[in-house]
């Protein structure tokens, strides 16, 4: 089985600043990682392999140093690594991602499945798991929660779907967007982060698509949606009275009397 | 692709057993505010059995009701659905579509942009028409803390909405419009089985009017039993942290979130949660916020309206005893 995971280098999101009377983010004061629900997807197609045997590649589309998230997944299990990176890439939107990635996974073909993450948390989406598996032509299965069977020629998986949960079989080649429900991902291996250090990155640019894609159809040429302006919520007005240790007693009556208010008429009592 | 061609707006309505989900009708009544300003009409567009009353969705604001009949639309099978909303959106063209931005929404919808090769914008919080009669699509962006802007230059300008950030619609049943009823295209594929639906989830958290939510202030699973008790009593769902929940304490259905569930209800009663952004971003915008933690320096204390630095564990239970005299 030829396994491709779809892997984003993104900001680390607890340490980015924001300035928040100009709206503007400061990307520099935050360290970049794996995306963490990519962490799941790679985890995936690491037992799928362990179970199947196969090859995995990790596929990136970012900047240059999005070269060592490529490692670190080698690091975790994949076998090799590409990085799609060109100027002419960047400012993509979710169309023109999805449709660059899967321009890419035909490159790399032949495969049998791509999995993706639930979504990122910098883009937070959720779109381009599907929206690759349409440019493909091939099936998907979206929020998926639980891996049962594995074989070369389907996928039985439970998935996240209409407030409740479905089991559904997909015959491959097809595409999964995976949850952190799924697995707990592993520390890299010992041989595997000797490996990542001197296995090569594949560097693809966009000459190498130069037979199936044109400009105006990757990065923000091919973007059709665009951020016109960046505004700053309004901060929630809290009344914000805080009791302390010593008057419990107030603060009790307090949310007695909001509780009382609140009650919805279905409660007990 | 001009604008010219592409007219109205047409909110594709999700369904289960002949059930709309109620995202629907709050998208009605925005799409009918948006058209204000530019006259053009309000369609939906089902997919769902026979038996479904596709009446309600004039009532709650479209003018024409495209209702594509099968009982295949019972189950969440996506090429299914896209092979049938794909000639419809083709024959209709309209300038704008709108879908809920529920599990399956969000699934569907970017395999229906994909296929027009148009844009999609997710989870939006908010919509208005520009002066150029363009749809701005406004979202929440890193972690909540922006709020972007959003413009389609291909058409149809398509996005996915959140349940429960616009007003529901009362219903009138003296509106009037078109029921359009079509046979399904396509009724099978062969690529995906659904083998069977596994659960059907019974605490909708998302609906929930007053959530009892803890956090890692709680100890172990039984802990969770008392805030069962005070949900009850108030007729509400309980919450969870995704810490508790990797834990095990409480099933991940009861998670609120970022990667979990967002919630909106009129109280939220958060105990031994710290309040961490991941956190806020599911549960700020609770009508009121109470909140019951060790530590004044908590951050949950700067959104609270109430806050009790105190023990969980001695405060909700005294509150239990004075809500039963
Ligand atoms: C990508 C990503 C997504 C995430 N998504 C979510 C999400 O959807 N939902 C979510 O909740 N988190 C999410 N998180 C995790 C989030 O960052 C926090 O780790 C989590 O919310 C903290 O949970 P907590 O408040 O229960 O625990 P803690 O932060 O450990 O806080 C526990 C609090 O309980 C108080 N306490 C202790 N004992 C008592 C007592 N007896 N009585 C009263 N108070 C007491 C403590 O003072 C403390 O403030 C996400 C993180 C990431 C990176
Ligand atoms: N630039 C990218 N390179 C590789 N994979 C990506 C990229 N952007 C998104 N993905 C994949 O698509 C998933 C969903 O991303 P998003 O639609 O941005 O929420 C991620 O979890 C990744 O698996």
């Amino acid at each position: 089985m030829r396994i491709i995971v779809l892997i984003k280098q993104v900001p680390e999101m607890d340490r980015v600043k924001f300035d928040s009377e100009k709206g503007v983010i400061d990307r520099k004061s935050a360290g970049v990682e794996i995306n963490p629900f990519d962490l799941n997807a790679l985890e995936t197609a690491v037992q799928i392999k362990e179970q199947v045997g196969g090859e995995i590649i990790a596929l990136s589309m970012g900047p240059p140093r999005a070269e060592k998230t490529l490692r670190e997944a080698v690091a975790r299990g994949a076998d090799r690594g590409i990085l799609l990176s060109d100027g002419k890439f960047a400012g993509a939107d979710t169309r023109a991602t999805s449709f660059t990635l899967a321009r890419a996974i035909e490159k790399a073909a032949p495969f049998d499945l791509v999995i993706a993450g639930e979504m990122t948390v910098d883009g937070d989406t959720a779109q381009v798991g599907p929206q690759t598996a349409e440019y493909l032509d091939i099936p998907h299965v979206a929020y998926v929660t639980d891996l049962e069977e594995a074989s070369d020629s389907s996928l039985t998986v439970t998935c996240n779907i209409w407030e409740g949960s479905y089991r559904k079989r997909m015959h491959l080649p097809g595409l999964i967007t995976v949850t952190k429900d799924i697995n707990f991902p592993r520390l890299p291996e010992l041989k595997n982060k000797m490996k990542s250090r001197e296995v090569e990155i594949c560097r693809w640019d966009f000459s190498t698509f130069s037979d199936n894609l044109s400009p105006e159809q990757t990065g923000l040429k091919g973007s059709p949606t665009q951020v016109k302006k960046i505004t700053i919520p309004p901060p929630i007005e809290r009344k914000g009275q805080v009791f302390s240790p010593e008057e419990t007693d107030e603060a009790l009556a307090a949310i007695e009397k909001i509780c009382r208010e609140k009650r919805v008429s279905g409660g007990q009592s | 692709m001009t604008q010219q061609e592409y007219n109205g707006i047409m909110v594709i309505a999700e369904q289960k057993d002949g059930k709309v989900h109620p995202v629907a009708f709050e998208l009605l009544g925005k799409a009918r505010k948006l058209v204000e300003k530019k006259p053009q009409g309000v369609m939906g567009l089902v997919l769902g059995p026979e038996t479904l009353d596709a009446k309600n969705l004039i009532e709650g604001g479209a003018d024409r009701v495209f209702h594509v009949t099968s009982e295949i639309f019972n189950l969440p099978d996506e090429l299914i659905y896209k092979e049938n909303i794909l000639p419809i959106i083709r024959e209709i063209k309209p300038a704008i579509v709108l879908i809920g931005a529920t599990t399956f929404g969000r699934s569907l919808a970017p395999r229906i942009a994909a296929a027009l090769d148009t844009g999609l914008t997710a989870d939006c919080t908010d919509l208005q028409i520009d002066d150029d009669g363009k749809l701005v699509q406004i979202r929440p962006a890193f972690t909540e803390n922006i709020l972007a802007h959003i413009k389609t230059k291909t058409y149809p300008q398509m996005a996915t909405i959140r349940y429960r950030e616009f007003s529901r619609p009362d219903l009138d049943p003296e509106r009037k419009g078109e029921i359009i009823l079509r046979e399904p295209s396509v009724t099978s594929q062969n690529r995906v089985e659904i083998l069977e639906e596994v659960t059907r989830q019974k605490t909708n958290i998302a609906e929930a009017e007053i959530v009892v939510a803890g956090g890692r202030g709680l100890k172990n699973a039984p802990d969770f039993i008392t805030l069962q008790e005070l949900a009850d009593l108030l007729g509400g769902t309980v919450g969870a942290t995704r810490d508790v929940v990797d834990a095990g304490f409480i099933s991940k259905a009861h998670q609120v979130g970022y990667s979990g569930h967002r919630v909106k209800p009129l109280l939220y009663i958060a105990c031994g949660i710290s309040g961490a952004p991941q956190h806020k971003a599911g549960m700020k915008e609770s009508e009121t916020i109470i909140a019951i933690n060790t530590d004044p320096s908590a951050p949950i204390f700067s959104i609270a309206d109430i806050g009790i630095v105190g023990d969980w564990a001695e405060v909700i239970p005294r509150l239990l005893e004075k809500l039963k005299q």
